[in-house]
C-alpha cells in the first residue's frame, strides 16, 4: 500500500510538450497553431519580458508605483492567456497584469493601475475582466461566481484566474474550487507556482506534492504542467476551456513556474531566501530561450524579428508612460463621485465641502 | 391589504421581486426546498424554480464571492448569511470586495446585491447567532445598512434594497420576525433607503433606536407619558449612512435626546449619531445626549439574555436622567 499522498502525486505528472532545448517531446499532444500563431505568442513573450524589464527600471526612477516582476513567468501568463476567447472573463491576481493587457487593457492603463489612478482600473469594453486582485484567494470565490452566471445565461464562455503557490493556502482558494466544482461552472483555476511567496518556499505552504492534486478535494480536474513551456500551458488551457464551454465544469492548472526578480518593487531582497545555484538552475529552463530554439529550428524566428518586437515594446512603453503622465490628476470629488450610483446625504454634503475646496 | 408578520413581509417582499426582475437570484445554506431556517423564503424555490432560489455549500466566503461573481454577469444576488454571527467569515467579500467594487473599477462595474441576515437577542439562540454587528458594516463605506423594525417597512425596505444598484446588508431581527403582525399592501412598493421615521411624536425628549429597540422605546414612550414626558421616538430604519437631518430636527424641537441600541456600548451605531448630534445641534440642547447599549462583554450566555439586554425600563431611567439632568 501507497501512502495517499504519493499516490495522488503519481496521478499529476508534470505535463510537457518542449523540453529545455526546444525539442518536441510529445509530438501527440502538439497544438493545432499555424506559423503566424505560433509567431504571436513568441512575440507577445518577448513584449512582455521587455515591458518587465521596463517596468522595473521606472518603478526604480519613480515614474511607476506598485510592480509585481513577471520575468520568467511568461509562458505561463501568455500561454494561457493566448487559450482564451475575447468574450471570456479573467480575474487576474496582481502579477498577473501582462495577461490583461494582451487581453486588450491598454498599457497606460495598466501603468495608472500600477501609480493608483482610479483610470487604470476602467475596463474597455471589450475587455471582460476585474482588475488586478490584492487580496489572495479572493479572485478564486469570485470565479466561481462569474462562471456560475455565465452557465445561467448558457453562454459558451468561461471564468479564468490566477494565484500563487501560497495562494493555495488560503480558504478562499478551496471554496472557490469546491464552489465551481459543486455547480459544475466553467471555470478555470490557474495556480502560478513559482516555488516562492515572499520568501517562503513552497514546501512551507503543504506537505502536498503536488499543488495541482488539490483539486482532488474539490472533485474536479487537475493538472501540472511545464510553466516554463508555453505549448504545454497553451494546451492544457485550451483542453480545460474546451471541458468547461461543453458542460465539463472547472479545471485546476497548476504551472511550474519561477520569477527572476523579486516579489515586488517594494524593498523585497531575493537574495535573502534564495540561492543562486537555484536562480541558475532555472534560468536554463527560460520559457523564452527553447521557444526562441524551437522556432529558431523551424525557421521561422530571427535575431532581427526579435530586435523589431524590442524596439516596438520600448516605443509603446514610452508612450505609455507619456499617456499616463498626461491623465489629469484625481480629486476628492471624482473619489466620491465613484463611491454609489446615487450619493447618500453624507457624501452629498462632503462633495460640496470638496468642490469648494477645490474650487479655490 | 393583508395583516403580515415581518418574516411573511420579507418573503412577500422576494417573491414580488423575483417576480418582477428575472435578474433577481436568491441563495444561501437552505434556503431553497426547505425554504430557509425561518421560512424567510418558504415557497420561493417552488413558484420560482431552482435557478432562482438555491442552495449553496455551507461557506460564507464562497456565498459572498459568488454573489460579487454573479453580479459581474448581470445579475442581481439577494444571498442570505444564514445569522449574521458568521459574517466574520465573510468580511473580506463584503467590506474588502462588493463594497469597493464601484470605486475599485473607477464606476464601470458595480454590485447590486443585497445580503440578507437574521440576528438580534432575546430568543435563546445558541453562540454567535444574536451578535449586533451592524457597527461593523456600517464603518465601511461603500455599503449601506438597513434594519427593519416591523412588517410594513420590512417589505418596502427590502424591495428598495434590492433595487438599489449599490450593496446593501438588509439585518433581520429574530425576535421581530413574528411578535406582532401589520397591515401590509400587497402589492409592491417601496421605502426609501436612507430616511427615518417618526414612530410617535413628542416634545420633551427624542428616543433614536432602530430594530427591537424601537419597540422598546415606544413603551418606554409609553410609560413616561404616565409621568408626564412626552417622548418622540425615532426609528432610522437605514442605519448607514443614517438620516442625520431628521435626527438633528427632532432634536432641536425637544431639545433632549437619548441613543437607544442592543449592541454593546463600543459598538453598534449609537456614538456616531451622538457625533452627528453635538457638530450640528449642541446649542439646543438642554442635556447630554446618553445612549442605553449592552454592557461592553461578549453577548450573553443564553440564560443571561433577560439581564444583559437593553430593555424599556434601561430607557426609561436614561430619560429621566436627561430630564434631570
Amino acid at each position: 500500500m501507497k501512502r495517499t499522498n504519493e499516490k495522488f502525486a503519481e496521478q499529476f505528472p508534470t505535463f510537457q510538450i518542449l523540453n529545455e532545448e526546444g525539442k518536441i517531446v510529445n509530438e501527440e499532444k502538439m497544438p493545432d497553431l499555424s506559423e503566424d500563431e505560433l509567431k504571436e505568442l513568441m512575440t507577445r513573450m518577448v513584449y512582455t519580458r521587455i515591458l518587465d524589464q521596463r517596468s522595473i527600471a521606472l518603478n526604480r526612477q519613480g515614474r511607476l508605483g506598485f510592480y509585481a516582476p513577471t520575468a520568467g513567468q511568461e509562458a505561463s501568463q501568455l500561454g494561457s492567456q493566448f487559450a482564451l476567447e475575447q468574450d471570456d472573463f479573467l480575474l487576474p491576481a496582481y502579477r498577473d497584469v501582462p495577461q490583461l493587457i494582451w487581453q486588450g487593457l491598454p498599457l497606460y492603463k495598466a501603468f495608472l493601475w500600477s501609480r493608483g489612478h482610479y483610470v487604470g482600473s476602467q475596463m474597455p469594453e471589450e475587455v471582460n475582466a476585474l482588475t488586478p486582485q490584492i487580496i489572495i484567494g479572493a479572485q478564486y470565490v469570485q470565479t466561481a461566481g462569474v462562471a456560475l452566471g455565465i452557465k445561467k445565461r448558457n453562454e459558451k464562455r468561461v471564468a479564468i484566474t490566477y494565484t500563487g503557490d501560497g495562494g493555495t493556502s488560503q480558504g478562499d482558494f478551496y471554496e472557490g474550487m469546491n464552489f465551481a466544482g459543486a455547480f459544475n461552472a466553467p471555470a478555470i483555476f490557474i495556480a502560478q507556482n513559482n516555488r516562492f511567496a515572499i520568501s517562503t518556499p513552497v514546501e512551507k505552504q503543504t506537505a502536498a506534492k503536488t499543488l495541482a492534486q488539490k483539486a482532488v478535494a474539490a472533485g474536479i480536474e487537475g493538472i501540472q504542467v511545464d510553466g516554463m513551456d508555453v505549448l504545454a500551458v497553451y494546451v492544457a488551457t485550451k483542453e480545460a476551456r474546451d471541458r468547461a464551454v461543453n458542460g465539463e465544469g472547472p479545471t485546476l492548472i497548476e504551472t511550474l513556474t519561477y520569477r527572476y526578480g523579486p516579489h515586488t518593487m517594494a524593498g523585497d531582497d531575493p537574495t535573502r531566501y534564495r540561492t543562486e545555484d537555484l536562480d541558475s538552475e532555472w534560468e536554463q529552463k527560460d520559457p523564452l530561450v527553447r521557444f526562441r530554439k524551437y522556432l529558431e529550428e523551424k525557421g521561422i524566428w530571427s535575431e532581427d524579428q526579435e530586435n523589431e518586437i524590442i524596439e516596438k515594446a520600448k516605443a509603446d512603453i514610452k508612450e505609455a508612460i507619456k499617456q499616463a503622465d498626461d491623465t489629469p490628476k484625481q480629486k476628492v470629488t471624482d473619489l466620491i463621485s465613484n463611491m454609489y450610483e446615487t450619493l447618500p446625504a453624507n457624501l452629498q454634503e462632503q462633495m460640496e465641502e470638496y468642490k469648494a475646496k477645490e474650487s479655490k | 391589504m393583508a395583516q403580515m408578520t415581518m418574516i411573511q413581509a420579507i418573503t412577500d417582499a422576494l417573491r414580488c421581486e423575483l417576480r418582477d426582475d428575472e435578474n433577481v437570484l436568491i441563495f444561501g445554506e437552505d434556503v431553497g426546498k426547505n425554504g430557509g431556517v425561518f421560512r424567510a423564503t418558504e415557497g420561493l424555490q417552488d413558484e420560482f424554480g431552482e435557478d432562482r432560489v438555491f442552495d449553496t455549500p455551507l461557506a460564507e466566503s464562497g456565498i459572498g464571492g459568488l454573489a460579487i461573481g454573479l453580479a459581474t454577469q448581470g445579475f442581481r444576488p439577494v444571498p442570505e448569511i444564514q445569522f449574521f454571527g458568521f459574517v466574520y467569515e465573510v468580511m473580506d467579500s463584503i467590506s474588502g470586495q462588493m463594497a469597493r467594487m464601484r470605486y475599485r473599477s473607477g464606476n464601470s462595474e458595480n454590485a447590486p446585491i443585497t445580503i440578507r441576515s437574521p440576528f438580534g437577542g432575546g430568543v435563546h439562540t445558541p453562540e454567535m447567532h444574536a451578535d449586533s454587528l451592524e457597527g461593523l458594516m456600517a464603518q465601511q463605506p461603500g455599503l449601506k445598512v438597513v434594519i427593519p423594525s416591523n412588517p410594513y417597512d420590512a417589505k418596502g425596505l427590502l424591495i428598495s434594497s434590492i433595487r438599489d444598484n449599490d450593496p446593501v446588508i438588509y439585518l433581520e431581527h429574530m425576535k421581530l420576525y413574528r411578535s406582532f403582525r401589520d397591515e401590509v399592501p400587497e402589492d409592491s412598493y417601496e421605502v426609501e433607503l436612507g430616511k427615518a421615521k417618526i414612530t410617535r411624536e413628542g416634545t420633551d425628549v427624542t428616543l433614536i433606536a432602530y430594530g427591537a429597540m424601537v419597540q422598546a422605546s415606544v413603551k418606554a414612550a409609553e410609560e413616561l407619558e404616565k409621568d408626564g414626558i412626552s417622548a418622540e421616538v425615532v426609528d432610522l430604519r437605514t442605519i448607514a449612512p443614517f438620516d442625520v437631518e431628521t435626527v438633528v430636527e427632532s432634536v432641536k424641537k425637544t431639545g433632549r435626546a437619548v441613543v437607544v441600541q442592543e449592541a454593546q456600548r463600543v459598538a453598534g451605531i449609537a456614538s456616531q449619531i451622538v457625533a452627528e448630534i453635538q457638530e450640528r445641534a449642541i446649542l439646543h440642547l438642554e442635556a447630554p445626549v446618553l445612549r442605553v447599549t449592552a454592557p461592553d462583554t461578549v453577548y450573553a450566555f443564553t440564560q443571561a439574555e433577560e439581564v444583559w439586554l437593553p430593555n424599556h425600563k434601561d430607557i426609561v431611567a436614561k430619560v429621566n436622567d436627561v430630564i434631570n439632568y
